[in-house]
């Protein structure tokens, strides 16, 4: 759906997007994630046809987006950063007037526009003036305004920014059920946020694209580093000779915890699972073990491990 | 063109949803008043060949409307699209930069001949209570109302240059403010200057606004001030596209 190669965008004297090149899949929901001047916004407006880029290419559905701007716009539904709307027009007024610059007939933009507010939930709102509407009504209607013309390819860009936890999920919920008719791209700095609903994150920072993988996949590439933490009734000793004798430990680390437990932070030689061993060995000796998990990296891990070296230097 | 008047209509909405548009239609409607006042006075006090359009071009309000509603009324087009982010969103979708900026130009230009019309008000009052047609025929009146247009399309071409030129609304009002005030005043030094075979003093006469409107006040229609003033429109609007199309390749 979208290839991008070596696109690279310069303004201003700075390079904000640096030689990056991906693709996405149709039926994708794709996350970019990076800090604040990662690059995120660039890619996105080059993608959709706003800005040009200084060099490379991208392509939407195989056409141009520069030399094919027209045809690349009318596949694509794009909600820029901050979600502008026209705060002086209604919700249906915008929607429809959004529907007609998109080349919508009279009659079509009708039957699209209600169809969107059914879809966004904002049947019950369509008569109020979008600048007394909540931030969460705000957003849908921009969710709804990049719909209405059905568009392969969505650009979402910060979705749920500034939204309470509520509209967030409501958000969420809808840009999901979005998946299966659409490609996504949306993005974010919010961590959960691509955890949940994409099915592929690419990293992005200081306008580099730094990884690009599935969430788990990333999480598991991290997997070698995750510790086990085991709390288990018994004497020092005898837990220090076993960790010590038990060849699958790299390294441990005992802490004495309330009563007769010690807490193990275990750590694993490259990719085992010590679970089971731990459980053998508790079982074996008629130790009490009260808590045995292992430490996942969670995405934010993985994002504070690759975006570490520019928060040093900005700070 | 679906796409061109679904943009007009919002443009135009958006001048009589907003309490901007009726602030310029009450100021406008208050000096136009004023210049009637003076008009009513002049007419009581000495008779005069004069056309009625004329006596009001006389007045001087004119200019101060002009100068003044002008920038006004542009200085929302482009500054504020841009302010708000909502640039972005108009320019992903279907429409054309021509489009864009011819709608956005049509539709101030509409809404400042709308905002003229309680001057016909008043001149039909003077010819209802004068009993003299002669002093108004629809000639002299098209002419005046010829200028207006004229005059209002170069005026508003320049405000729709300035503001595609910045973000900031006030920015762009000043900015066109201070092209307005600087065209106008060419238009005095062209008559400071005595007419001459010079090509400079050729040329500056082409600016001479002030005279050029006080023909048409006296239903005189000039072709050079209409073909001056069209070109110059033009060319306001062709920077502005120029402008638009700037994030293309800046």
């Amino acid at each position: 759906m979208i290839q991008v190669s070596n696109l690279t965008k310069r303004y201003g004297g700075r390079t904000a997007v640096d030689d990056i090149s991906f693709t996405v899949a149709p039926g994708e929901i794709v996350g970019l994630l990076g800090p604040n001047g990662a690059g995120k916004s660039t890619t996105m407006r080059v993608l959709s046809g706003f800005m040009p880029a200084t060099s490379g290419t991208v392509r939407v559905a195989g056409l141009d987006v520069f030399h094919d701007s027209d045809e690349v716009r009318r596949r694509i539904g794009y909600m820029p950063e901050n979600n502008p709307l026209y705060p002086e027009m209604r919700v249906r007024e915008y929607l429809k007037f959004r529907a007609r610059l998109k080349g919508l007939g009279w009659k079509n933009s009708r039957a699209r526009v209600d169809a969107v507010m059914e879809q966004c939930a904002l049947t019950d709102a369509s008569g109020r003036v979008i600048g007394q509407l909540s931030k969460g009504y705000k957003q849908r209607v921009g969710l709804a305004d990049a719909l209405v013309h059905e568009p392969e390819l969505i650009i979402l860009d910060e979705p749920t920014i500034g939204l309470d936890p509520q509209q967030i999920r409501s958000v969420r919920a809808l840009i999901k059920s979005l998946a299966d008719k659409h490609t996504v791209l949306i993005s974010t700095h919010i961590l959960p946020e691509v955890e949940m609903m994409c099915s592929r994150v690419l990293i992005m920072l200081g306008g580099k694209v730094l990884a690009s993988d599935t969430p788990e996949n990333l999480q598991r590439r991290m997997a070698g580093g995750s510790q086990i933490i085991a709390e288990i009734a018994a004497p020092e000793s005898a837990l220090r000779a076993v960790w010590e004798n038990l060849p699958e430990v790299a390294s441990f680390n005992l802490t004495a915890a309330d009563g007769h437990y010690f807490r193990c932070a275990l750590t694993p030689r490259a990719g085992l699972d010590l679970r089971p061993v731990i459980f053998g060995i508790a079982r074996e000796n008629d130790w009490q073990l009260r808590e045995l998990t292992r430490s996942r990296h969670s995405l934010e891990d993985i994002y504070m491990q690759v975006t570490k070296p520019t928060t040093e230097e900005v700070e | 063109m679906k796409i061109f008047w679904a943009l007009f209509r919002k443009e135009l909405a958006a001048f009589f949803f907003s309490l901007t548009g009726y602030v310029i239609i009450a100021a406008i409607t208050l000096l136009t008043g004023f210049s009637f006042v003076v008009l009513v006075q002049n007419l009581g006090t000495d008779p005069s060949p004069m056309p009625v359009t004329e006596m009001f071009y006389r007045t001087y309000f004119f200019w101060l409307i002009v100068l003044l509603a002008t920038p006004v009324i542009t200085m929302r087009l482009f500054a504020l699209e841009k302010a708000s982010g909502t640039f972005e969103t108009l320019m992903t979708t279907q429409v054309g930069d021509t489009q864009v900026v011819a709608a956005k130009f049509s539709a101030a230009l509409f809404f400042y001949l709308f905002a003229w019309l309680p001057l016909l008000g008043c001149l039909f009052i003077v010819r209802h209570f004068t009993h003299q047609n002669a002093a108004l025929d629809a000639g002299t009146m098209g002419g005046m109302f010829l200028g207006i247009f004229l005059t209002g399309g170069l005026f508003l071409s320049l405000g729709c240059f300035a503001s595609s030129l910045t973000k900031s609304q006030m920015a762009a009002a000043m900015i066109s403010f201070v092209l307005g005030v600087s065209l106008f005043a060419l238009g005095f030094l062209a008559e400071a200057i005595p007419a001459s075979a010079r090509w400079s003093a050729q040329v500056i006469s082409y600016f001479g606004l002030f005279e050029q409107m006080h023909d048409f006040a006296r239903g005189v229609v000039d072709t050079r001030a209409v073909i001056f003033y069209a070109s110059a429109t033009f060319l306001f609007l062709f920077l502005t596209l120029r402008v638009v199309e700037s994030r293309r390749w800046k």
